[in-house]
């Protein structure tokens, strides 16, 4: 068995998929013989050619329209954007078209495509490469919107959205890529989209967070237990759509929640949690539901991006805001 | 028996080979001839390089981010600089220093955007110049809305704009030369064709012959320069900047050149670009070429060339100096990010400034 970080989990997916399904091209700028800017494609070329590993031309309408039309014909499409900065004119795909095909075409059309790219800040990167735009994905209906947090859910994650028959957005938190090694099967085996996984127990708040954020998130729990305080942690893993099941049951046993997320914290993704709270689980809280966001304003350049980061400090404040009122 | 309706084709033109020597069977500009300019203008080109390695340099020694480097790239970028007037409008790339510099903006400037301090977007040089634009192309469709104010208000200023051969498979690019065609707008499109785009060649990007026809095809006189000869990229960028001043409309060159470098400080080149490509590109390089041409004309000398060498570290060094005492001295405060996202600050985000102040230490590490 091997111990492996999330972008290895990553490959190992891709590897595995294209291996089990001939439809399955992986494509984007330098994936094939640079094997991707942070080597999420590594190797791959070598060992499925030019015609399973394609190098684009630098032009990501291109991608996201000619992935569009792959998928609609049979293939398997997983297409790569280099960083979240450059999805944004691939939006126009995404959602007027990936999004709608099979609803437009009443089913006679599907988009089962992949779109993955690394998101998130907190690597010294230029500008336009450290956003968190995922709700601006799960803005879009018929959107799939996945996020990782560890290798295994990278793998299994992975697996279940190249095989998903419907469009999935992928996103990669970089600043974790390698952070943690875990032992992962490569035995195929895919991890069940669109619900929560609850990473640890407690009974006196519960904290939702997703993607990097899970390493603060679990280092404030750290703190919080040392306090003597509960702490009930959920990776919600599929943002969009949103198993606020799982979430509800948590919060209905521990009363409490804060919700942390990287990006900016108006109409975001903590947002629709908190307001799923609100609709369904009010009498059960026994303190105003908090949100620990990025700042509402332009990812910051690298000397100022990590003051921006929710902080384990911002997270534990936010506990104890929660946990005075009784 | 078809009829041709239209028929195309692209000149290419260099005045100065590798070997420092002009080509005997052209004509060769005035410009050639004047020595004093080219001499200014080599010693921009020496100074970029200088800086350049400078940069690359303090990435190493992690006082700087990720660079991008511009080597290789001196005699293109110089020249696009010089061809400008103040009162035009630039929109880069992230590479093109050595116009930028012509255009008065500081080497501590552009530190300091690439070591991770915003201040460094607010250069010095023309204030309504875009700054380095990171999204692919895009800044080619802003140049072109740039040229369709001045032509709306009836100013006689000309955008320019910067874009590589990677960046012209982009729509941006072929929409703004779509738009410069349509609207006769005072545009000038360099694609500066470095051959690769990160690790993907020329040759993939596109089977046509020249990347300038794509000017062609919207229109626009579109020609091919030696990009490492400055003569040929001066003469090139002064027609065009000029024809476009006096309302002839838009214009394509595409300056051939070669990314001696890494794409990026984050990039190592090796693991898919063959090293004797890169020998064979350091033959034709750009301040060899020139320096030989001005000795040869009795213009420069070897005496001339250590005392500059010398002065371009000094004042590199300075900069560098500079920079380090700004960023870590007088850090930009926590409240900056909030201070320049509206022209009044909202309530709302007021509230976030001030509770940002609160809790100033550091989330997300690495
Ligand atoms: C829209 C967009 N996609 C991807 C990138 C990542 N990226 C940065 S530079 C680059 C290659 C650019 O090549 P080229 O246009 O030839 O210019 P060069 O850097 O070689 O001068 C890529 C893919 C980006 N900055 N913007």
């Amino acid at each position: 068995m091997a111990e492996i970080t999330l972008i290895e989990g990553v490959t190992m997916a891709l590897a595995r998929a294209m291996e089990e399904d001939e439809s399955v091209v992986v494509l984007g700028e330098d994936v094939g013989v640079n094997g991707g800017v942070f080597r999420a494609t590594a190797g791959l070329h070598q060992r499925f050619g030019d015609d399973r590993v394609i190098d684009t031309p630098l032009a990501e309408v291109m991608i996201a329209g000619t992935t569009v039309g792959m998928a609609a014909q049979g293939m398997k499409p997983v297409a790569e954007a280099q960083f979240c900065g450059f999805t944004m004119p691939m939006i126009d795909h995404i959602m007027c078209h990936a999004g709608r095909l099979r609803n437009r075409t009443r089913g006679r059309l599907s988009c089962p495509m992949v779109l993955r790219f690394p998101s998130g800040g907190g690597i010294h990167a230029p500008e336009h490469h450290s956003e968190s735009p995922e709700a601006l994905y799960a803005h879009m209906p018929g959107i799939r919107v996945v996020i990782p947090s560890s290798p295994s859910r990278a793998y299994g994650l992975m697996l279940a959205a190249i095989r998903d028959p419907d469009p999935v957005i992928f996103m990669e938190p970089k600043r974790i890529y390698r952070w943690q090694k875990e032992e992962v099967v490569d035995d195929g085996e895919e991890l069940p989209l669109d619900v929560c996984y609850t990473l640890r127990d407690g009974n006196d708040v519960t904290l939702v967070t997703w993607g990097a954020m899970i390493k603060e998130t679990m280092q404030a729990a750290d703190e919080l237990e040392a306090q003597g305080v509960s702490v009930e942690v959920i990776d919600v893993a599929t943002i969009s759509p949103l198993d606020m099941e799982t979430i509800i049951e948590s919060v209905e046993r521990t009363g409490r929640c804060v919700i942390v997320q990287e990006a900016p914290r108006h109409c975001s993704v903590a947002s629709e949690i908190a307001a799923g709270l609100a609709d369904a689980g009010v009498w059960h809280l026994h303190a105003p539901v908090k949100r620990v966001c990025g700042y509402d304003v332009v990812m910051p350049l690298y000397r100022n991006e990590m003051k921006y980061m929710p902080s384990v400090k911002r997270i534990v404040h936010a506990v104890q805001q929660v946990l005075e009122v009784s | 028996m078809a009829q041709t309706v239209a028929a195309f084709k692209v000149d290419y033109f260099q005045f100065l080979k590798p070997d420092g020597k002009l080509v005997e069977d052209q004509q060769i500009p005035a410009l050639a001839r004047d020595h004093d300019r080219l001499v200014e203008l080599y010693k921009l080109m020496v100074l970029t390089r200088t800086f350049d390695k400078k940069a690359v340099a303090l990435q190493r020694t992690g006082k700087l981010g990720t660079y991008a480097s511009c080597l290789g790239h001196e005699a293109a970028h110089v020249a696009i600089g010089a061809a400008m007037r103040e009162e035009d409008c630039f929109a880069p790339m992230y590479r093109e220093y050595g116009a930028q510099f012509c255009r008065g903006v500081k080497m501590s400037e552009v530190l300091m955007y690439w070591g991770g301090d915003e201040r460094g977007n607010n250069f010095s040089g023309p204030a309504h110049d875009f700054s380095w634009c990171v999204p692919i192309a895009t800044q080619c469709l802003h140049a072109a809305g740039a040229a369709l104010a001045y032509k709306l208000r009836k100013e006689e200023r000309v955008a320019v704009s910067v874009v590589g051969d990677g960046g012209s498979s982009k729509g941006d690019f072929l929409e703004a030369i779509n738009a410069g065609s349509a609207w006769k707008l005072p545009l000038v499109l360099v694609i500066v064709n470095n051959q690769w785009a990160i690790s993907v060649p020329r040759s993939k990007q596109n089977t046509a012959a020249t990347l300038a026809q794509k000017g062609i095809a919207g229109g626009l006189p579109s020609i091919q320069v030696d990009g490492n000869d400055l003569i040929a990229c001066l003469w090139a960028m002064e027609k065009a900047v000029n024809a476009a001043r006096s309302g002839k409309g838009s214009f394509v060159i595409e300056m051939m050149t070669y990314r001696l470098s890494d794409h990026t400080t984050a990039d190592d080149a090796r693991r898919y670009r063959p090293s004797d490509e890169v020998d064979d590109a350091w033959d034709k390089e750009p301040v060899k070429r020139l320096k030989a041409y001005l000795i040869d004309q009795g213009a420069w000398d070897e005496e001339r060339e250590a005392e500059l060498l010398e002065e371009c570290s000094r004042w590199v060094q300075q900069a560098a100096d500079e920079y380090v005492e700004q960023v870590e001295n007088h850090p930009e405060g926590v409240t900056a990010m909030f201070d320049y996202m509206f022209a009044e600050l909202p309530h709302d985000l007021a509230e976030q400034r001030e509770y940002a102040q609160r809790f100033p230490e550091d989330g997300g590490h690495h």
